[in-house]
């Protein structure tokens, strides 16, 4: 990939201000035609307001600085001129419509029209059209399947074949990979190289460095909505390291705490022979036979590739907020506990932060106080009638603003528009004010960039300090690897293995999380 | 600690004086409505010369209009859940026919005191258990359309279109569709007014005490509330702006007095108005100071989010469809009791009525945003509407049309003004900062979870 190829795209001394607030100040972007672009940074530090610039979601006058595409400089006021111009833009969050077929997501307000026929639709032609996209993507799938029926990886796919339908020629991914697991990351790192060789070029946003390392050409870097620097990957000495310098401007030297077990006690918490069953398809099992144990002071972590039951092993037990026809036994300090309800859940102590904050963490219309506190009113309500205690209420809020260093001005500011790191430190808060003795923290550090994540491990370690017990689900192993004391692996709703972090590596984890092993089939 | 030489950012001034018209974090938002509210008032007064702020039009306007405010507060409470109530014109209606019958019965098994003083406090007790047995109805109605809404999982928009039938059914059927008079000695519900006592003067002393009662509230809450901040070490505004404030509101409420106090002889601030003025506090208080309210935001705003933080969203959803029921009997009382007849067309429409009130005052469609204030702000709204166009002799068919196109623009400006740039108009002065475009964005839950979420027992929570 030379660095003689002509630019495609050239965004130059890009400034948008919200009012208050300037998300972007004089950034330049320069992406070679043909090349894989990464975008780095921080969450807030102004990559995704780049993009929406640049597809013209925030209209040409509402931002100051020249957009160069192609060789013209372009007024885009729109999302449609954009996409036009071969522009496309695939959100984190996926645009499609669950209950629509492949053929008519990918054809969505494009579609193919009969000759002579006055706008009836020719699905005839839609349908061969699709298959050709798919098989563009490597996809076998009929595309008359409906879209809530395939996997989220497959669904990122049909997304760039409905760009490529358009004809693109710049596609722009927005942390593409955030919800997929390996393989499904893996296939579409591989889909992205095949695309560049077709000419088409690619901006990836993306916090999974390894990725970044092992698929850009050229990586620019944004901090604080400046541009840090554009790293050429051709030039070598471009390692993960080196890209997370940039990011934080400074050398992250531990990312994770240090812990050597010292502060783990006695097992408070136990869950024997645990079953849960889908809640519409009673035959499945989603947890089977599942037995497991907390100690005080210690962070377990469950392993598994996304599918495998961990959310749904949490959440059953977890006020049964999951699942049907659950069966097992839950003991806490040796005595067995009937947990009915979350509100049962919450008063024995127990605390879950769920994996999708925005649709299950928070309600994204309260402001900070309110969220932090919406777990347990009962602390700062009277017993009476309920009548809450404002002041108390913002000085809870304040003390956890302070100690987990969300990043706001004050705790009255709403949650929407806090970065995703810093809603994450919300959710953390909301949590730990109802005092937990057990914390099941559900992918906490997903979609967050490096900085928050450090700090959430921390977070994390310090409960854990304090005598709480953790369980911490994750998709990234060498966080679990980092953070935990002690791993179990789930594969198919089945518990396979349980280690000690020492034991542990990659390789061990992985093949529990892909198999049963022999000693847990019964 | 001395606030006047604090340096204060101007806007955290202004926020404190939109903070006082509602509180919470719509505040500016009402400030707008209240803003409409005044303009309203004033364009109809130069319209009129001078007739909308006359005393007798003022009293008329809080007597023909309570009863529709009173079912904004509940609607309010049913919208921000998520919910939508078209049943309670049905409701009040049945809930009428009901207490009347049953009153007249308990009235000829009625036997005088012998004392004399029998008028009054038979008008009185009279009252009193119109009011009661109209409640004991509203909770038995809530409690069938809570149970289906809550329990059930039946979308509260079918199971109010149901009730509005059933209960309209009941009535004709419980009255046999013919008018029924109401006893004369229920009038004071609806269209009695603060009695006078001696020593007489030009002005209602009742309503002139009202008066002075609401002002020393006024002031007592914000010192109050100043000793509080102070206490607590929280940040305070400055004090210009409590005193502004506790100026500005105390000037309205003695504008108010003169008015109420100084209509036609024997008239003076409506009774009714005492019964909406003690159900707007109690109602503002729930919603925006206990348990109970930030349950019901919490469910309209994200009701996932609300069930795994511990909330009982059957045991709320059932609290705010039966309290509108209550609320709905109510309003039945206060408005038979002005009218004094009930019959088969009781109500009808009263359930549109109160809907574009709690829309026009702010509430999202999608639940999760609105207030008690701001929709009783907008039920003001359509009553100064009306109020000033028949003043003007518009006919009926043209106060429809406009108040249509009043609430269509109303709403319609606050979408537009969202659009073209992130928050509401009014809000938009209020936020420094932040991500705007977040909140244009649909919250659309990523797809991994669209499986688990139909996975989930059916929602309480329609998607209205």
């Amino acid at each position: 990939m030379g660095t003689d190829a002509p630019a495609i795209l050239e965004m130059r001394g890009i400034t948008k201000r919200f009012p208050g607030v300037v998300a972007l100040d004089n950034v330049n972007l320069t992406v070679r035609a043909g090349e894989i672009h990464a975008i780095c940074g921080e969450n807030g530090a102004g990559k995704s307001t780049l993009m929406k610039v640049l597809s013209g979601v925030y209209a040409y006058g509402s931002y100051e600085g020249d957009i160069v595409y192609n060789g013209e400089t372009v007024q885009f006021s729109g999302i449609k001129q954009s996409e036009a111009a071969g522009i496309a833009i695939i959100h984190q969050e996926l645009a499609l419509i669950p209950e629509l077929s492949i053929t008519e997501n990918i054809f969505l307000g494009n579609e193919p029209r009969k000759r002579g026929g006055r706008g009836s639709i020719d699905w005839r032609a839609a349908h061969s059209r699709a298959v050709e996209l798919l098989a563009r993507v490597g996809l076998s799938d009929d595309p008359g399947t409906k879209i809530k029926s395939i996997g989220v990886g497959k669904q990122q796919l049909v997304e760039i074949a409905k760009a490529l339908n358009k004809n693109v020629k710049l596609l722009i991914l927005d942390e593409p990979t955030a919800a997929l697991n390996e393989s499904d990351s893996q296939h579409l790192l591989d889909l992205l190289r095949g695309l560049k060789s077709r000419g088409i070029t690619s901006i990836m946003i993306s916090h999974k460095l390894n990725e970044i390392e092992a698929i850009a050409d050229a990586i620019t870097i944004l901090r604080d909505g400046h541009t840090i620097e554009t790293i050429d990957v051709s030039e070598g000495g471009v390692d993960e390291d080196r890209i997370i310098r940039g990011m934080v401007g400074r050398v992250l030297e531990n990312r994770f705490p240090a812990h050597d077990g010292s502060t783990i006690g006695e097992v408070f918490f136990e869950v024997r022979d645990w079953t849960v069953r889908h809640p519409l398809v009673a035959e499945r099992l989603v947890a089977k036979h599942s037995s497991f144990n907390v100690r005080r002071g210690e962070v377990v972590g469950f392993a598994g590739l996304m599918g495998a039951g961990r959310t749904e092993l949490a959440m059953s037990i977890f006020g049964q907020s999951y699942g049907t026809k659950i069966s097992g036994q839950v003991f806490l300090d040796g005595q067995e506990i009937q947990i009915r309800n979350v509100e049962d859940a919450i008063k024995h102590g127990i605390a879950y932060v769920s994996e999708d904050r925005k649709a299950l963490g928070l309600n994204l219309l309260d402001d900070i106080k309110t969220s932090v506190v919406s777990a347990k009113l009962s602390k700062i309500s009277s017993k009476r009638i309920g009548s809450i205690d404002a002041f108390k209420e913002h000085a809870v809020a304040d003390e956890y603003r302070k100690s987990l260093r969300v990043k706001t001005p004050t705790v009255d500011e709403g949650v929407s528009k806090l970065s995703g790191g810093n809603q994450q430190k919300v959710v953390l808060a909301k949590w730990m004010f109802t005092d937990p003795r057990l914390l099941i923290l559900d992918e906490p550090t997903r979609g967050i960039d490096v900085g928050a994540k450090t700090e959430i491990y921390q977070i994390i370690r310090r409960l854990a300090e304090s005598g709480a017990g953790i369980i911490l689900i994750s998709s990234e192993l060498p966080e679990l690897l980092g953070v935990a004391d002690r791993i179990y692996t789930i594969f198919e709703g089945r518990i396979t293995d349980e280690l000690p972090v020492a034991q542990a590596n990659p390789e061990s984890l992985m093949r529990s999380m892909t198999s049963i092993r022999k000693k847990d089939v019964a | 600690m001395t606030d006047t030489t604090a340096p204060v950012k101007k806007s955290g001034g202004i926020r404190d004086l939109g903070r006082m018209f509602g509180g919470g974090t719509s505040g500016l938002r009402q400030f707008g409505i209240l803003g409409a509210l005044v303009l309203i008032i004033v364009i109809f007064q130069v319209l009129t010369g001078g007739k909308t702020l006359d005393p007798g039009n003022v009293i008329n306007i809080v007597r023909a209009n309570a009863y529709v405010l009173i079912l904004a507060i509940g609607m309010v409470m049913v919208i921000v859940a998520g919910h939508i109530d078209l049943s309670v014109g049905s409701v009040a209606a049945f809930s009428n026919i009901l207490t009347v019958i049953i009153l007249k019965g308990i009235d000829s098994a009625w036997v005088a005191p012998a004392d004399g003083a029998g008028a009054v406090s038979k008008g009185v007790v009279m009252s009193l258990l119109a009011m009661g047995i109209a409640i004991l109805i509203g909770v038995v109605v809530g409690a069938w359309q809570g149970f289906w809404v809550a329990y059930v999982g039946v979308p509260a928009f079918i199971v109010t279109l149901a009730g509005m039938l059933i209960f309209r059914g009941a009535n004709q059927a419980v009255g046999h569709s013919t008018p029924q008079t109401v006893p004369s000695y229920l009038g004071y519900i609806g269209g009695g007014y603060i009695p006078d006592f001696p020593p007489y003067f030009p002005f209602s002393n009742g309503t002139v005490i009202l008066g002075l009662l609401a002002a020393l509230a006024v002031i007592w809450n914000e010192v109050r509330l100043r000793r509080r901040q102070r206490e607590m070490g929280a940040v305070m505004a400055p004090q210009w702006v409590s005193i502004v404030k506790v100026v500005l509101l105390v000037l309205v409420l003695a504008f108010a007095t003169y008015l109420f106090a100084t209509g036609r002889p024997g008239t003076s601030f409506p009774i009714p108005g005492i019964i909406l003025g003690v159900l707007v506090l109690v109602y503002s208080f729930v919603t925006n100071n206990t348990v109970t309210g930030r349950h019901i935001y919490a469910i309209g705003g994200n009701w996932h989010a609300a069930e795994l933080s511990g909330v009982n969203i059957k045991r709320t959803n059932f609290f705010v469809m039966m309290n509108m029921s209550v609320l709905a009997a109510l309003a039945g009382v206060v408005f038979v009791s002005r009218s004094l007849a009930t019959g088969p067309g009781d109500g009808t429409g009263w359930e549109l009525d109160a809907i574009a009130a709690v829309f026009i005052g702010g509430a999202a469609v999608s639940g999760g945003i609105g207030t008690v204030i701001g929709s009783i702000i907008g039920g003001l709204v359509i009553a100064v509407l009306n109020n000033g166009l028949q003043l003007l002799s518009v006919s009926s068919d043209q106060v429809q049309i406009i108040k249509g196109l009043v609430l269509l623009v109303a709403v319609g400006l606050d979408v537009l003004s969202k659009r073209s740039g992130g928050l509401s108009l009014i809000a938009r002065f209020r936020r420094p900062g932040g991500d705007f475009a977040a909140l244009d964005r649909p919250d659309v839950p990523p797809a991994e979870n669209t499986a688990e979420a139909s996975a989930r027992p059916k929602s309480t929570v329609p998607n209205l």
